[in-house]
């Protein structure tokens, strides 16, 4: 170790053996950089150079998107409004545990779990969200709900026009969140997939919605 | 050519009352709009030069957007500040706007045309001083300006007022002496017979550096970028019209832009040829009826206010100090050297004298211009090869800190470690 610290010191030593020696060659090199070339015919060149850089400019492409008629797809990974996802059979991935609205620094969001019943049954567990809001006015898009999620429930998606002209439609509701039904999805509630629990829905194994299942949607509308 | 301009004074000289009073509304009727669309224009070409679109909204592309402008001015609350005084107040605008028209009444806009059956020409008046009444025109819209500042009763514009009549004071001297020697060499200050003198070359080639000068003052003169110290946001917010709101707002900025484009077309007048036409197409003069000289007109128009908006898209806003030292140490003794020359060559040429000394005259001209050039420069090279040296400083007897690994210390380079190894060795 010490042999090393020694080698290295007589390195830099090697190349500046002695302070007053050291200092010299700095000071030339400091004032080979300082005078200003630049005078007379060429100064007047550089400031027409100015001049040309504005002129040509006025022939390039605009960078301006003319928004509302023109939409630029967003980033792919872009913070938009959130989105509450369903398993492929339809039931809710959310399992009501508020650790979203825990974790938001704005507190955005409001949520109420509720357990579910045979009769009435929302998500594969033993709970579901039963009210979900999130106020818009105060969400910041920082995405740590997303994080938070234990179930994947709460994603965020791309779309990012959600102004409006009243502070009361800014709170969105549940079902304004909720991703749409897709082929194979069945409306809650309805019961799980035949021989199924939340472990098998959480590790992704149920394929979509059964007939049997059907049926029982269909006699809860 | 002679005849021509004799006939030109002649024909608005002969213009009958109806007649004038139609111009007056015609030339009025030019100039708002010329400044609702050079307002567009700058923003849009401006807008380009930044890498915008600038105003598309209002009307097709955008042109009716200084339209809408002014009607939303007009429809603003009209506030008065309490500790303004009211009456100058309200009159410091309307001194601005009224005054800032006078002086296209002498700017000849075409040649002679044919109007309502009579032969005129599209200029309202002309006097053998015309020249002079269009400065001292723009010189009372430093009162507009500096009324507006003083009246405000506040600290930014009465700041911003006395920059800008300042300035406008400063840069009139050299913008007046730029012209003298236009006046030298047209022997008139009428501004259609110094058009007419300008048949074979314009004084923009002739007299090059006059030309220069004015076109700098110009933009001195309108508080324009990069001179428009009056209206610096970062120090003084608006300027002279911080507290305007409504249409006495837009009646200064009505001003100004008339003002810009008072000052183009004066220079058109003076040093492109007015109205003419390029050189070798004079054919197109006849064309409509002589209207068309009104097309060649407002084209060198344009081409300033172009110039104007070149130069608010690309220089910074001057400092103060760099400004005032510009006009009064380098434009103002520029153009009165110009002017002796210009002078002396002309006396030297009326009075007969030999070719060779006037050849010989201009060369010791160029050369002493040359020599004074060098000279400055020589100078100024080592006044900053000197600024650059640096002082030779004894060797610190006192122990320095020792410096982390790779910082300089002021000794020169060295890293912590080596230098505590040296010092241990020591």
């Amino acid at each position: 170790m010490s042999s090393e610290l020694n080698s290295r010191q007589s390195d830099s030593r090697q190349s500046d053996s002695r302070h007053s020696d050291e200092v010299a060659p700095l000071r030339k090199a400091e004032s080979e950089v300082a005078p200003v070339t630049d005078k007379g015919a060429a100064s007047l060149f550089n400031q027409a150079k100015g001049f040309w850089v504005t002129f040509r400019t006025m022939f390039k492409k605009v960078n301006t998107v003319e928004y509302p008629e023109v939409k630029e797809p967003t980033a792919p990974r872009f913070h938009g409004r959130h989105q509450l996802n369903r398993h492929p059979d339809g039931l809710e991935k959310c399992i009501g545990c508020e650790l979203c609205a825990w974790a938001c620094p704005a507190d955005a969001i409001y949520v109420e779990g509720e357990s579910n019943t045979e009769a009435a049954r929302y998500s594969p567990g033993e709970r579901y969200g039963k009210v979900y809001q999130i106020n818009y006015l105060r969400c910041i898009f920082c995405g740590l709900c997303i994080e938070a999620c234990p179930t994947r429930a709460l994603t965020m998606t791309n779309e990012y026009e959600l102004a409006d002209n009243d502070r009361g439609k800014l709170i969105f509701e549940k079902e304004d969140l909720l991703a749409p039904l897709r082929a194979g999805m069945l409306p809650p509630p309805h019961p799980m997939y035949p021989d199924a629990d939340h472990h098998t829905y959480y590790r992704g194994e149920v394929p979509g919605a059964s007939p049997l299942q059907e049926n029982v949607s269909e006699k809860n509308r | 050519m002679n005849e021509f301009q004799m006939t030109t004074t002649d024909l608005i000289g002969m213009d009958p009352g109806w007649l004038i009073a139609v111009k007056a509304l015609l030339v009025f009727a030019i100039c708002v709009v010329l400044t609702l669309f050079s307002i567009w224009a700058e923003r849009r070409v401006v807008a380009r030069m930044q890498m915008r679109l600038g105003p598309n909204r209002v009307g097709k592309f955008g042109l009716l957007q200084s339209l809408a402008d002014g009607v939303k001015l007009a429809f603003k609350e009209d506030l008065i500040p309490k500790a303004a005084d009211k009456i100058v107040f309200v009159i410091a605008p309307l001194i601005s706007v009224s005054v800032c028209f006078l002086a296209f009444a002498v700017i000849p806009m075409s040649g002679p045309v044919m109007m309502f059956g009579r032969e005129t020409a599209m200029q309202l008046t002309d006097f053998p001083v015309a020249v002079l009444y269009i400065l001292a025109a723009t010189s009372i819209g430093v009162y507009g300006i500096v009324l507006a500042g003083w009246s405000s009763g506040s600290t930014y514009p009465l700041l911003g007022g006395l920059r800008s009549s300042a300035q406008v004071i400063s840069y009139e001297v050299a913008m007046g002496l730029s012209l003298v020697a236009v006046f030298i060499y047209s022997g008139s200050m009428s501004t259609s017979e110094i058009v007419a003198s300008q048949d074979r070359f314009w004084y923009a080639v002739v007299l090059f550096p006059s030309f220069i000068i004015y076109v700098i003052s110009m933009v001195g003169e309108t508080n324009r970028a990069p001179f428009d110290l009056a209206e610096a946001e970062g120090e003084l917010v608006g300027g002279f019209h911080t507290e305007y709101s409504s249409l006495k707002f837009a009646l200064f900025f009505l001003a100004e832009y008339v003002n810009i484009l008072a000052v183009s077309a004066l220079a058109t007048t003076l040093f492109l040829g007015g109205y003419r036409a390029l050189p070798g197409l004079g054919f197109t003069e006849s064309w409509l009826g002589g209207w068309f000289t009104m097309v060649w007109f407002f084209a060198k128009v344009l081409l300033f206010f172009f110039l104007f908006i070149w130069l608010r898209g690309t220089l910074p806003r001057l400092r103060y100090d760099q400004f005032m030292k510009f006009g009064w140490k380098v434009l103002i003794p520029a153009s009165i050297a110009w002017i002796m020359i210009v002078a002396t060559l002309r006396v030297l040429s009326a009075e007969g004298a030999p070719q060779i000394v006037i050849g010989g005259f201009t060369a010791a001209m160029v050369l002493l211009v040359l020599a004074g050039t060098s000279i400055y420069e020589r100078s100024k090279a080592r006044a900053e090869a000197k600024a650059h040296e640096v002082p030779d400083m004894p060797e610190p007897t006192f122990p320095l800190p020792v410096m982390p690994t790779g910082r300089t210390s002021a000794a020169g380079i060295v890293s912590a470690r080596s230098g505590e190894g040296s010092e241990r060795n020591e």
